[in-house]
Formats: structure tokens, C-alpha cells, sequence
């Protein structure tokens, strides 16, 4: 399946990812490449096949409920980029 | 094959089993020892580059300290060994790259689980090993500072993704290393470099502190010089943890009392699937061979058949770059790793900062996997995958209701020179399409050195079903009491 600069720019905007001219570009025919790997796939039936989630069947692990240490707050930030007192500094999320 | 030489200087070419041996007998020290791979690290690694980061100062702290612990009769088969970890394993106080720019200067607060129960036993971390960034490659070229150079040829990768360590034991710059496997990045590097690698069932060994690639077929197993070697440092590290929700809740059984080297009557399948037109004449012979030396020592041969074979690579490519999408999705330059500093809002500087802090084949895998996810094409790709992946453990089920274990090469191919595969993706991808479906079934599976093409080591695969980890390190050990190939060190 060909994937278009304009999908790929599409792609790039939903994974949150600046990408050059370049890149768009070169990521249009490999992605294209790549996705002609997958067409091997619609040749195998797969009706009412269940999905794999888990893939030795476990599912809804529960553990009590205890309370236990955590991270302290300067362990936490210690590789903040940047931060102010005890907080992350994160940019404006809302518009002044 | 070289003979170990236990003067101080030649320590490094010890065994784990070696090693710990004269160090219970208190014929040499863990600092002698640590000081040998030190030195060995000095010596080769400007060739190899097979690690990031050598922490060669608190390596000899621990190494007094598991002196302390030995003197007092305190200390198991692992207290004292010097080994090395892959940079995608969370070490406490040692910096985590991942081999990104992304996580460049990263300092964990904690340890992975696997660090964590090896350091417990008093091994001594040498440094982290580099590799394919966040794990996606398969020659080691992807990581972000510089490629691995392969022991054996230097012009060569030593495959990857964990590239780094299956050189570093290689080239005896350290006694073990633990890798990580979620395509074949454990095995495909083993094999590429003549050493013996193990990746477990998944959920055997605990993925906490492991950096999420893709959360279903991740799994830590170790890297080392033999199959005896490596039931020491599963037995470390297996088992049940509560701060992974999908680690099993199943004992561990004593790997090492189970290496009783008979293999007689063991039903060994070997998959016609495996041994496709295209794959390196010398590989085939050096399989073929290994094959033939099993039943030599008893296994039952039988051909087997895995037709879902030819479409794993296509689940495999559309499963772990869909995970690994939602995984990546925290690198955000908030908490943690590069952050752009220019101008912008909030979103620009988010996708700034994954634009620079990103690779190439890190930015391929996260879009090809934002795409299979998304809306209109969901149900085509993802979907399909996820019921393809059940067709292909059902195969795996079937066969292994006929056989104990499957006989397999590693890769059709031994290693390639550096650069030959870097501009074409889906070149790169076929070189581990006979490790991709173990990964994608959740089997245990080992590669075991075999021989040689044109001087380049080739693996042998074995492949068993769900937990029968010790039945493949026995017959691995079988082979490795009958051969020597993995004996063989390569000349630096």
C-alpha cells in the first residue's frame, strides 16, 4: 500500500513528531516498502480467530491492596528537565 | 579453542562457573578478577565499542565487597562475577541511555528486577552495554553515539539489538552479560559473535526496569559462555514479581541440577520452514551438522512443518511497532531525557523534542505503529496481527505436542559488514525472520555457537514450548560437552 507525503505528515502529527522535508520524503517510500511486507497477511483466513492478549492466558492479575514505599519527590524529579521548587515546569498548556 | 590461563592477567577468560570455583576457594579475589575485565575493557574496547558507559571505580567497590561477603562464607555462585548490562535495563545510579539521545545523561533512581536479584548475589556491574536504540535494530548500528564492532571482524556487526554485550563476552570484557530479546536481540547478536544466549519464556523473568519497547514480547535473558553458565543466571533472575503484573506466578526450578548432559530420547523437531532457499550455504552445513551431532547423543529426530512461518514477519512488524507507538509516547521532554529548549508551546516543543531526541528507525517504528493503529486502518493491520500471532502459537502448540524441542539455525545469515543493510529497512528486518516467531508465540529459545562460515560463528536455535527453559539449557549442554565451538575466542 503507497503511503503519500500527506498521510505520512498525517502519521507524523498523531505520534507528535516535527520530521524535515527529508524525512518526509524518505519515510513515504519506506513506510510504502514496509507496508507491501504486510499484504502477505490478507491471504490468511483468519475468521473468527480470537485475538492473542496474553500470551501464556493471564489476565486480570489482582494483588491486595497494601500500602508501601514510593519514590520521594526529589527522587522523582531528580531527571526533570526543568522544574521549579518540588513541580515539573511544563509550558502553557492553555492560551492567555 | 584457548586454554584458560589463571594468571592474574588472563582471569578474563574464565567461565562463570570457572571463576566461581577459584573464587570459593579462595585462589583468586573478585577485585583480581574485576581488575582483569578492566583491563581486557581497556585493551579491546577501543576497537569494539561494545560499551557506553564503564563504571570501572564502583566496580571495584562492589568487588571488595563481595571479597567481604566470600570471606564470611556469605555468597552464592554468582557473588563476585563480573559482568556487563545492556543500557536498556535500568541500573540504579549508573547512567540509562537506551543508546538515545533521547535518554542521554538519563540516572535511574532504581534497578531493574534482573539487576536488582544479580546484585543482591554480589555480582559486580562493569557498565552497559550498548545497542540498537530502545532495542530496534539488529546490527547494533542504530545506537545514537556510535555502532558495536564485532570480535570476530571488526569491519562487521555483531548483530543486535543487543549487540554491545554479545561482543563484550565475546571478546572476554566481561564474564556474562544480561540482554534483552523481543525480536531476536538476544539470540541473533549470540549467534553473530559465537557465544551462548538465552531468551526465556515471556513473563519468566520479571520486565520491570526493562525500557518498554514492546510490552508483549520483551524478555531479560542472560548472555554468556555456555549453557551451564547461563542456568546460573536464569535461576537469579526468574521468577514472580509484583511490579510486573504479567511475570508468572510459577516456581523456578533448579536450572542447574537439570543440566544432566543425557539427551537420549528427547524428541528434537527440526521445521523444513526454517532452512528456506537464500540462507548462507554455511550456516545450512553448520545446522545441518549440529543437528546430526544431537542424535549422535541420543535425540530423536523428526521432521516437522510450521506453515504460519512466512507471515511472522509481518505480525511481528506490525505488533511491536504498534506497541512500541504507545510505549515512546512518554518520551514528552517533561520528567525525564532531552527537552527542547527553543520557542514554541507546549505541543511544538513536544514534537521538537521527539524530533531530535528520536532516531531514524525509532521514528520509522513509532509511525509505522501510529498508523497500523490508526483510525480506518485499525482493524486491517492491528487486528489482524493480534489473530495471525494466535495462529502462530497454535502451530508452535500442535508441533510441540509431537516434539520436547525444535532445531533451528538463528539467522539465516552470520554477520554482515557494517553499513551493508542500514538503507533498506525491510532488508535489515529478514535477517531475524527465524527469530521474530518465538517472540511472538512467548517460547523460550536458545542460541548455542555451532561452527563457523567463512570464519564468522554460527548459532544454533533451539526452541522449546512455554517454560522449558531447562530442557533447552540441557540440551544445550549436551552439545557443548560433546563440541567445542564454544571454546573458540576470537583473536583481538
Amino acid at each position: 500500500m503507497p503511503i503519500d507525503r500527506e498521510q505520512v505528515k498525517h502519521i507524523a502529527a498523531l505520534a507528535r513528531i516535527s520530521l524535515s522535508e527529508g524525512e518526509t520524503e524518505s519515510f513515504a517510500q519506506q513506510l510504502s516498502d514496509i507496508l507491501d511486507q504486510f499484504e502477505v497477511l490478507q491471504s490468511l483466513d483468519t475468521t473468527g480467530v480470537t485475538p492473542t492478549a496474553h500470551v501464556a492466558g493471564l489476565d486480570n492479575v489482582m494483588r491486595d491492596d497494601e500500602p508501601g514505599s514510593s519514590l520521594e519527590s526529589e527522587e522523582s524529579l531528580l531527571n526533570a528537565p526543568r522544574r521549579r521548587g518540588d513541580l515539573f515546569q511544563v509550558r502553557a498548556v492553555l492560551d492567555e | 579453542m584457548t586454554v584458560p590461563d589463571h594468571t592474574v592477567n588472563h582471569l578474563w577468560q574464565l567461565t562463570v562457573a570457572e571463576a566461581s570455583r577459584l573464587l570459593a576457594a579462595k585462589e583468586i579475589s573478585s577485585v583480581e578478577l574485576t581488575r582483569s575485565f578492566l583491563q581486557r575493557i581497556e585493551e579491546v574496547d577501543d576497537r569494539l565499542s561494545a560499551y557506553i558507559t564503564v563504571t570501572a571505580d564502583a566496580a571495584l567497590q562492589q568487588a571488595q565487597e563481595a571479597d567481604r561477603r566470600i570471606a564470611a562464607g556469605e555468597y552464592t555462585a554468582l557473588t563476585g562475577i563480573p559482568m556487563q548490562i545492556k543500557d536498556l535495563l535500568c541500573t540504579e545510579g549508573t547512567t540509562t541511555t537506551c543508546a538515545s539521545r533521547m535518554l542521554e545523561g538519563y540516572v535511574p533512581v532504581y534497578n531493574a528486577t534482573a539487576v536488582g536479584r544479580l546484585r543482591e548475589q554480589g555480582t559486580v556491574l562493569l557498565g552497559k552495554g550498548n545497542m540498537d536504540e530502545f532495542g530496534m535494530g539488529s546490527s547494533t548500528e542504530n545506537s545514537a553515539f556510535f555502532p558495536t564492532r564485532n570480535p570476530w571482524d571488526t569491519e562487521r556487526v555483531p548483530g543486535g539489538s543487543s549487540g554491545g554485550s554479545a561482543a563484550a563476552v565475546a571478546a572476554g570484557e566481561a564474564a556474562f552479560a544480561l540482554g534483552t530479546d523481543t525480536g531476536g536481540s538476544i539470540r541473533q547478536p549470540a549467534s553473530f559473535c559465537g557465544v551462548t544466549g538465552l531468551k526465556p519464556t515471556y513473563g519468566r523473568v520479571s520486565r520491570y526496569g526493562l525500557v518498554a519497547y514492546a510490552s508483549s514480547l520483551d524478555q531479560v535473558g542472560p548472555i554468556a559462555r555456555d549453557a551451564a553458565d547461563c542456568a546460573v543466571i536464569l535461576e537469579a533472575i526468574a521468577g514472580q514479581d509484583r511490579f510486573d503484573a504479567t511475570s508468572l506466578p510459577v516456581p523456578v526450578p533448579d536450572y542447574r541440577a537439570g543440566l544432566t548432559g543425557d539427551i537420549s530420547g528427547v524428541r528434537v523437531g527440526v521445521p523444513s520452514e526454517y532452512f528456506a532457499d537464500g540462507m548462507d550455504t554455511g550456516v545450512r552445513a553448520a545446522v545441518t551438522a549440529a543437528i546430526e551431532r544431537l542424535a549422535d547423543l541420543g535425540a530423536e529426530l523428526r521432521e516437522v512443518s510450521l506453515p504460519t512461518t512466512e507471515y511472522a514477519l509481518a505480525c511481528y512488524y506490525i505488533i511491536a511497532p504498534s506497541e512500541c507507538s504507545a510505549n515512546l509516547a512518554r518520551y514528552d521532554g517533561v520528567k525525564y531525557g532531552y527537552s527542547h529548549q527553543g520557542d514554541g508551546d507546549m505541543w511544538e516543543a513536544m514534537e521538537r523534542t521527539r524530533q531530535h531526541g528520536f532516531g531514524p528507525e525509532v521514528k520509522r517504528r513509532i509511525m509505522l505503529g501510529a498508523f497500523a493503529l490508526s483510525s480506518g486502518y485499525y482493524d486491517a493491520y492491528y487486528h489482524k496481527a493480534q489473530q495471525v500471532r494466535t495462529l502462530i502459537r497454535e502451530d508452535f502448540d500442535r508441533v510441540f505436542q509431537e516434539v520436547d524441542a525444535l532445531a533451528a539455525p538463528v539467522s539465516p545469515l552470520v554477520a554482515f559488514p557494517i553499513g551493508e543493510r542500514t538503507d533498506d529497512p525491510v532488508r535489515m528486518y529478514l535477517v531475524d525472520v527465524y527469530t521474530l516467531p518465538v517472540n511472538i508465540a512467548g517460547l523460550p529459545a536458545m542460541s548455542v555457537p555451532c561452527g563457523f562460515s567463512d570464519g564468522l560463528p554460527v548459532g544454533l536455535q533451539l526452541i522449546g514450548p512455554h517454560l522449558s527453559e531447562g530442557r533447552l539449557l540441557n540440551i544445550a549442554h549436551a552439545y557443548q560437552q560433546a563440541t567445542d565451538w564454544h571454546n573458540d575466542r576470537p583473536s583481538l
